[in-house]
């Protein structure tokens, strides 16, 4: 594909923050309001697609310097690792821990560890996709 | 753990030690520094004999305790005499192999160590009192056999008998513990003397009659009865003292052993009195037949041992009346267990003798086919003399111990006709008659076997060796046999009271304690038995003379009637085609056929169960209204499904299922389930795109775009499929058995969990555990395309380099 695309280019440059920053909402609100990790990891995983399918995998990956096995790998660690703060403070695996704690900077904040949980979803599930996705298409 | 523990085990346990004397002794003979063994447990066991004598003797020791069973050890009449038998011939056989099987030649290590761990499993069997420990016993000489027909397993013909023998005795021996079992399950127990003290219990019960028939087959198989006897001839293919130990003495007489042992259990039952003296007599005539048109010397001795099992069946099935009398005096009954368990010991000592003279003849002779065999008596006068004393006591001539026996045998026939139990006044006639046939036969083929050896010219051309009368080693053991013959024929009483009347009282417990004794005589008179006797002899002579002209009638015309060998090999050999012709007929290769199968069964398991169960059924009352939204998207999804279905070509279909998927996300959106309308939303984009492009890599030639066809079974399963998952959502969708959980989740996903969104909370708190492993999932089915395709292409470019 070599032709010029400017406006597909052009296009792509400004939308891909607009989805980026969607799946950034959905991953944040989902503990509230539809959304979560999934569906934000598929999001942000479309946003790269659309880059990808613009340019080419070569600049998707001088952009996105990103191992994208290591990227699931890393997600199934947080996955893991918020089941394992239950099980070291003695309750079952699994079991969150949610409070308001005073930061330094923000002050006063509601957090949730589940939030933790929910980014290993999303780092798998975009890195899953990507792998998937970029496999295909370098395949031949 | 007792002595009488370790004597059953000291040939286990030699044979272990076999392979290392084998090794380190090069000059010495195995068989020599084994021989101590099967001698010294013969003297061990003779020490038993005034014990015995008074009751019986038991040793336990703990194996399974939790289980009940314990490796009990019993030494009563009937054990002690088998064990007599095993250790005493055993000891012979063993002596006889030294000279048999040449040192240089032969994989003696192997040999003796077969052998030894059949002794111990033969010791085993008529020694232990607990059934699983016997069964135990019992598949051990299945096996040791097996090795040792085998032992020249270069032969094509010794694999072939090892193979049948094998087949048919564990068989046999699987039955053997299926009865067991039903009798442990009636009785609670698994050992014999406590079963045997229950009789009452077993013989109330429904399952008397299956563990009884099941225990028969286990005993038929093993001892070579009709019409299980098929394997012993084919199991000459052993080395000679094989045959002469287990297929003759030992390992054939376990089967007897095991009615013998089960008499007072299961004797009340007509069925058993008729299935064995039936079975029995049927044997021996067939036997008795078959071995006058054979051949092979080792051959006629395998149906003369076929027959004479079945004469000692027979024995022990009549014997069986003897349980209906409370008084022994009154009781002729009783004579016929005498019989047989008086045969049984002759039995083993004449034929174990004939088997060793025609491995004598074999070995010197080279050949043991009877038309090329004649006038040997001048060269081999010894071996002459023990297959007369052999051939004679077989055919029941006096003075030997077979005739003896055989004149038990002929007064019980008689004694049958005046049984007024179990219908016997009918048809009781016909034992003492097919007895009486086949004992002429029995006549006929023992004059075979001595005179075309012995008597008649000596053919020099059509020997292979040039023969010459036997070493003293070979000639030994079976001179004792035969001494034992004449020594028991002339003064049976010898063994009458220190062995059979035992052994009897061991058959029926009830004589323990009466002054119940056995006397055998001599001479008792002009009876029945003795004209039948003189019948024998006068026209087995005639059948005997005139055999050139009937032998090749039953030689030739029979058999194309009827043949037990091929009903076997065609059975086996249907078997083994069916079962390849049923595989390649259900597994075809395609998978679409499995799908076909698993789709049927789904279907008439379910709908067999919602039928047999009456589990259709459909609620109104709790349906929720239907609005015009949901029919829109129902018409909407039909008439996608439809077009998937009918479509013409691929890419149709894919478009149709993207059209299908995202019809179901509004589906979700209008069922207020956000969360799921945006998973599916964009996870149907994204499967559309992959579906496009495995299309798009579609192989030119299989591209040929093809329309589904009608009615087919695939049509019709699809309904069927369709229709059962339907019936069965309608039913399931009664939900007012009982009332669902998901209040607790909308009462505390915001006091316990901090969160508003309850399928999110759900997601990753409640049952956070299921959302950890979906991303495994996901990890695991994104390694697995990467490894595909990334594997693929460094084998193609592998490929190219060359």
């Amino acid at each position: 594909m070599k032709t010029n695309d400017v406006l597909l280019r052009n296009v792509t440059k400004v939308v891909v923050f607009i989805i980026f920053l969607f799946s950034l909402h959905l991953f944040l609100a989902g503990h509230y309001n539809p959304g979560g990790g999934f569906v934000a990891g598929l999001t942000s995983a479309g946003a790269i697609t659309l880059t990808l399918i613009a340019y080419d995998t070569q600049t998707v990956k001088s952009m996105l310097n990103i191992n994208t096995i290591m990227m699931t790998g890393v997600g199934l660690l947080f996955a893991l690792g918020t089941g394992m703060i239950g099980v070291i403070t003695g309750d079952p695996f699994l079991t969150h821990k949610f409070g308001h704690v005073d930061l330094p900077i923000i002050g006063d904040t509601a957090l949730h560890t589940a939030t933790i949980f929910d980014l290993g979803v999303y780092l798998v599930v975009v890195g899953v996709t990507l792998t998937i996705i970029q496999t295909i298409g370098e395949s031949d | 753990m007792s002595f009488l523990h370790l004597a059953i085990f000291l040939p286990f346990l030699m044979a272990m030690l076999i392979p290392i004397f084998y090794r380190w002794t090069n000059q010495l003979h195995t068989g020599w520094i084994v021989l101590p063994i099967p001698v010294i447990l013969f003297i061990y066991f003779l020490t038993f004999i005034p014990q015995t004598m008074q009751g019986v003797v038991t040793e336990t020791m703990p194996w399974i305790p939790s289980l009940g069973i314990n490796f009990t050890v019993v030494v009563d009449g009937l054990s002690l005499l088998f064990a007599l038998l095993i250790t005493g011939i055993g000891s012979l056989v063993t002596f006889y192999s030294i000279f048999y099987l040449g040192k240089k030649k032969e994989r003696l290590n192997n040999f003796y160590a077969f052998l030894f761990i059949f002794m111990t499993a033969m010791l085993g069997v008529v020694l232990s009192d607990n059934l699983v420990v016997l069964y135990l016993f019992w598949e051990m000489t299945s096996i040791s056999s097996f090795l040792l027909i085998g032992y020249w397993y270069h032969r094509e013909r010794s694999r072939y008998g090892a193979r049948k023998s094998l087949l048919i005795t564990v068989f046999g021996g699987l039955m053997l513990l299926g009865g067991i079992l039903l009798l442990h399950v009636i009785t609670g127990s698994f050992s014999l003397r406590e079963i045997i003290g229950e009789a009452s219990v077993v013989q109330a019960s429904s399952l008397f009659i299956p563990a009884m028939i099941l225990i028969l087959l286990g005993a038929f198989t093993k001892s070579a009865q009709v019409p299980f006897h098929v394997w012993l001839p084919d199991a000459m293919e052993a080395p000679t003292p094989v045959s002469a130990y287990l297929h003759s003495a030992t390992m054939v007489k376990a089967g007897l052993y095991l009615v013998a042992r089960f008499t007072p259990l299961f004797a009340v039952s007509g069925v058993w009195f008729w299935t064995i003296s039936l079975v029995g007599i049927v044997t021996l005539f067939w036997g008795s037949i078959t071995a006058t048109k054979k051949q092979d010397l080792k051959a006629i001795l395998a149906y003369s041992t076929i027959s004479q099992l079945g004469m000692i069946m027979t024995l022990l099935g009549v014997g069986a009346a003897a349980l209906h009398y409370d008084s022994w005096s009154d009781d002729i009954y009783i004579g016929a267990l005498v019989a047989a368990v008086f045969h049984l010991f002759n039995h083993a000592t004449f034929k174990g003798s004939l088997f060793m003279m025609v491995g004598i003849v074999d070995h010197e002779t080279g050949t043991r086919d009877i038309k090329r065999l004649g006038g040997l008596m001048r060269i081999m006068p010894i071996t002459a003399t023990i297959a007369f004393i052999g051939t004679f006591a077989m055919a029941g001539l006096p003075p030997f111990n077979g005739f003896l026996s055989k004149e038990m045998f002929f007064q019980s026939m008689v004694d049958v006709t005046t049984l007024n139990l179990f219908n016997a006044d009918t048809w009781g006639i016909l034992l003492p008659v097919i007895a009486w046939v086949g004992s002429i036969f029995t006549f006929v083929y023992s004059m075979i076997i001595f005179f075309k050896t012995f008597g008649g010219k000596l053919k020099p051309h059509l020997l292979p060796k040039k023969p010459h009368e036997a070493p003293l080693g070979l000639l030994l053991p079976p001179l004792i046999l035969s001494a034992l013959v004449v020594i028991t024929g002339l003064f049976p009483n010898l063994i009458a009271k220190p062995l059979l009347e035992p052994a009897v009282k061991s058959i029926m417990p009830s004589l323990y304690g009466t002054d119940y004794h056995v006397h055998i005589s001599f001479w008792h008179g002009f009876t029945m038995a003795l004209l039948m006797t003189f019948g024998v002899i006068i026209l087995g002579i005639l059948l005997y003379k005139t055999a050139n002209w009937w032998r090749p009638f039953i030689k030739e015309k029979v058999p194309r009637f009827f043949q037990w060998g091929k009903a076997y090999d065609n059975s086996m050999y249907y078997m083994e085609q069916g079962s390849y012709r049923f595989t390649l007929w259900i597994m075809t290769g395609w998978l679409r056929t499995y799908l076909n199968y698993m789709l049927m069964a789904f279907i008439i398991l379910m709908l067999g169960t919602i039928f047999a169960t009456d589990a259709l059924n459909f609620d109104i009352s709790t349906i929720s209204r239907v609005t015009m939204m949901d029919y829109v998207l129902a018409l909407v999804i039909v008439v996608t499904l439809v077009g998937v279905v009918f479509s013409k070509s691929r890419i149709t279909s894919i478009i149709l299922l993207g059209a299908m998927g995202y019809t179901i996300s509004i589906f979700f959106i209008v069922a207020r389930a956000p969360d799921l309308a945006l998973t599916q939303l964009v996870i149907e984009t994204i499967s559309v795109v992959l579906y496009l492009l495995v299309f798009y890599h579609l192989p030119q030639f299989s591209n040929i775009e093809e329309k589904p066809k009608w009615l087919s079974v695939k049509t019709l399963i699809s309904f069927g499929v369709g229709l059962v998952v339907f019936l069965i959502s309608l039913s399931a969708y009664d939900t007012t058995f009982y009332d669902s959980i998901s209040q607790y989740y909308i009462d505390n996903t915001y006091t316990k969990a901090a969160g508003k969104n309850i399928v999110n909370v759900i997601l990753v708190d409640f049952r956070g555990f299921d959302t950890l492993f979906e991303t495994v999932v996901l990890a695991v089915a994104s390694i697995g395309i990467f490894g595909m395709v990334k594997l693929r292409l460094a084998r193609r470019e592998k490929n190219e380099n060359k």
